[in-house]
């Protein structure tokens, strides 16, 4: 299920490599192709729901976005950089978020 | 001057989490604050007063931060409905003036956007221009304005810069109802959502040049404050520093004040005819102000560095770090500051369980947070520890009666996150409420406002827990004192008294916990606060219960108790709910007698386990 982020619409944005934000180690950087609510995983929150949170904190397409930090177990959660903004997620939640990455 | 130009007017502060917007609520409104609740909610309610320089009187209210009117917690439910003049026993605000961090507009220009569509006259105050202003960020005020459809003054609450500016819009704006419109707002979705942040990307672009020198600094800093190990190893070696310092600070004015009421019950008992008045006020009341009281200076403390941590931004660099951790225990990453106030009393701690958003995290914590510590247990901790642990050096280096001081604090928390790992993995069982929150820029904290913050959480503790613990400790006084002994009685008064029978019956059913009937009548009066239990027992043993017979006390209790039975005590204590406050703070808190009631019967179950287990292993190992 966890590989539900990764639709079709994803590959039409580029000809670069999509993954989930959820993949990202620290350091990398890219842009938000995707945003949606599915995490493929049980939330405590209904998708249409934490895609709306998502957006409200910035995570939406086009946003650039760079890992700044990962926490020590299991390098969750993670500190992300979102256009100007710092913002710490789950890395649960971060699969809901498909990003091309740069280089 | 018109009587419609001195109509007082009500203003509401709108804005994003960190835009400032309590130091400018603190910077309009100085001391003059009042805090209360939202009716029937445990939302908080912060309004001041002021008088503009034309003569107005203006009530500003400082709602709950938001990233948008679509409520989510009962904090936005409130920010949502004040906005929209809905909420109940609350007039609609005259003028809303949404506050913005200057640096940092991206994300509050679709709340402006959202605010727009109410229709209500608005001012966008944006503040800590100051800072924007250094890092050479070019703003053009005209074209927001023109864009937003609203005036906007800048700000920098901390220096009362543009304060009068603001003042004067808020005038205008009540004098001609300007912008005022239909209420076409309703909850976006999706895709409205999408569609609000390109609009206000747009407008970003339009209207602000990105700085020249922007801040690296938070950058630098996070580096190494979020960094995995030193991170942690920071955050650990700060909560030991805070954790010293409420201890270490606290004492002399707790002392102080213990001592300095004290005093005033012996004045009263002295200078009062001997009888039922006397021992009302003096051990009823004044013995009840006190015993809150004397954790005001501790709560001060901690109350101190929450507010630093959070002003200068680390409290949600703590939170990042220590979500993995907490969430192994079903906790989630925000339930940390209300589990490190609980450590210096767990009514402060439960009060501030209101940061987190979902009623379920809520309440787990609400119900682990008084297996901290608290500092009212110090007091029952000392005196046992002191008469039955040997003052002897381990491993050449740590002292035993530390030891098992630290043994007790560590078990308090490891049964805490045990419990609360029990309630998320048994009962509430279901995914975690997402973490998602944003990392401020680190400031300084500014003294003033933190002082004004200070003096606001002391009188809302001062207030609530006064109102909460002085009827109990009434209460308890006549358990403790009626019925009178008989005429010519041999035993303390309390004996006689509904605690001293009480404890009598229900002293058989402590008694497999090796517990003795002197015990059980210490517990009764012991519920009205922990520390009490300590000047019982004095009374029950007949050495009174004042500073110069606690050694005695100590002498006694260790010639009168088994090793296994003080042990045993101390176990019940770790776990015991001997604190009848913290629960109708819960009763409060959540509104419902169920969640006290789960909570006192949790945790006597726990405490008698607990010293069941402790007593007879102890026995079993010749400690009896």
């Amino acid at each position: 299920m966890s590989d539900a982020v990764f639709t079709a619409d994803d590959a039409l944005a580029s000809d670069a490599p999509t993954r989930a934000l959820s993949t990202a180690a620290r350091g990398e950087t890219g842009v938000i192709v995707a945003v949606r609510g599915e995490t493929g995983a049980a939330e405590a929150v209904a998708p249409d729901e934490l895609e709306r949170r998502l957006l409200e904190m910035g995570f939406v397409e086009g946003a650039r976005i760079e890992i700044l930090q990962e926490g020590l177990f299991g390098r969750d959660p993670i500190a992300v950089r979102v256009d100007d903004t710092r913002v710490a997620l789950r890395r649960r939640e971060a699969r809901a978020v498909t990003v091309q990455f740069d280089g | 001057m018109t009587d419609t130009a001195i109509r007082p007017a009500r203003i509401a502060l709108v804005g994003n989490p960190n835009s400032g917007k309590t130091a400018l609520f603190n910077a309009l409104t100085g001391a003059r604050q009042k805090v209360a609740n939202y009716a029937g909610v445990t939302v908080e309610r912060k309004e001041g007063q002021l008088v503009t320089p034309g003569g107005r009187t203006i009530r500003v209210l400082d709602l709950p931060g938001t990233y948008s009117l679509r409520a989510r917690s009962p904090d936005e439910v409130v920010t949502r409905d004040a906005v929209l003049g809905r909420l109940s026993g609350e007039t609609a605000p005259d003028v809303l003036v949404c506050v913005a961090d200057a640096t940092n507009l991206r994300l509050v220009l679709r709340l402006v956007l959202e605010l727009k569509q109410v229709g209500r006259p608005f001012v966008l105050a944006l503040n800590m221009f100051d800072i924007a202003q250094r890092q050479g960020l070019r703003i053009d005020l005209e074209q927001l304005s023109r864009e937003i459809g609203a005036p906007i003054v800048t700000t920098v609450a901390t220096r009362k810069r543009g304060l009068d500016e603001l003042l004067t819009q808020v005038d205008t704006l009540t004098l001609t109802h300007s912008n005022v419109g239909d209420n076409t707002w309703r909850e976006p979705s999706a895709a409205e959502i999408r569609a609000a942040h390109g609009e206000a990307q747009r407008i970003y672009r339009d209207c602000v040049r990105p700085p020249e020198r922007p801040d690296t600094l938070t950058g630098k800093i996070d580096a190494v404050l979020l960094h995995p190990v030193a991170g942690l190893l920071i955050l650990a070696a700060l909560m030991f520093t805070v954790f010293q310092s409420v201890f270490a600070w606290a004492t002399v004015p707790a002392d102080a004040i213990d001592a300095g009421f004290a005093a005033l019950a012996g004045l009263v008992s002295e200078h009062l005819p001997e009888g039922l008045l006397a021992s009302f006020i003096a051990d009823g009341l004044i013995a009840g102000v006190g015993s809150v009281l004397v954790f005001l200076p501790q709560i001060l403390v901690l109350f101190f560095f929450i507010l630093i941590l959070e002003d200068s931004g680390y409290m949600t660099r703590a939170a990042f770090l220590l979500d993995k951790l907490m969430g192994v225990a079903g906790l989630h990453g925000r339930a940390f500051i209300p589990l490190l106030s609980s450590f210096a009393c767990a009514i402060p701690g439960i009060m501030s369980t209101r940061v987190i958003d979902n009623k379920r995290d809520r309440l787990t914590t609400i119900l682990i947070a008084p297996l901290m510590t608290c500092s009212a247990r110090l007091p029952v901790y000392t005196l046992i520890i002191g008469a039955f642990v040997p003052r002897e050096t381990v491993a050449g280096v740590f002292n035993l009666q530390g030891l098992v001081m630290f043994g007790l604090f560590a078990t308090g928390i490891v049964f805490a996150l045990l419990v609360s790992a029990i309630i998320r993995r048994i009962f509430w069982r279901g995914a975690a409420e997402p973490l998602m929150m944003e990392l401020p820029t680190y400031r300084w904290p500014e003294p003033r406002n933190v002082a004004l913050n200070l003096w606001t959480r002391a009188k809302i503790f001062m207030n609530r827990a006064g109102r909460i613990i002085l009827p109990l400790m009434v209460l308890v006084w006549v358990l403790s004192t009626f019925p009178y002994p008989p005429e010519g009685a041999t035993g303390p008064a309390i004996d006689y008294s509904i605690a001293g029978r009480v404890g009598k019956l229900i002293a058989p059913v402590m008694e497999p916990i090796g517990f003795n009937w002197q015990m059980t009548v210490a517990l009764i009066p012991g519920m009205a606060a922990r520390e009490v239990a300590v000047a019982v027992l004095g009374t029950v043993y007949a050495v009174g219960g004042d500073a110069d017979s606690h050694d005695a006390l100590s002498t006694l209790l260790s010639q009168q108790w088994s090793l296994a039975t003080a042990l045993a005590f101390l176990a019940w204590y770790v776990f015991a709910p001997q604190c009848m406050p913290t629960l109708g703070v819960v009763k409060r808190e959540t509104n419902s007698w169920i969640w006290p009631t789960v909570m006192f019967f949790y945790m006597v179950g726990l405490a008698y386990l607990a010293a069941f287990v402790v007593y007879h292993t102890a026995v079993a190992l010749g400690a009896g």
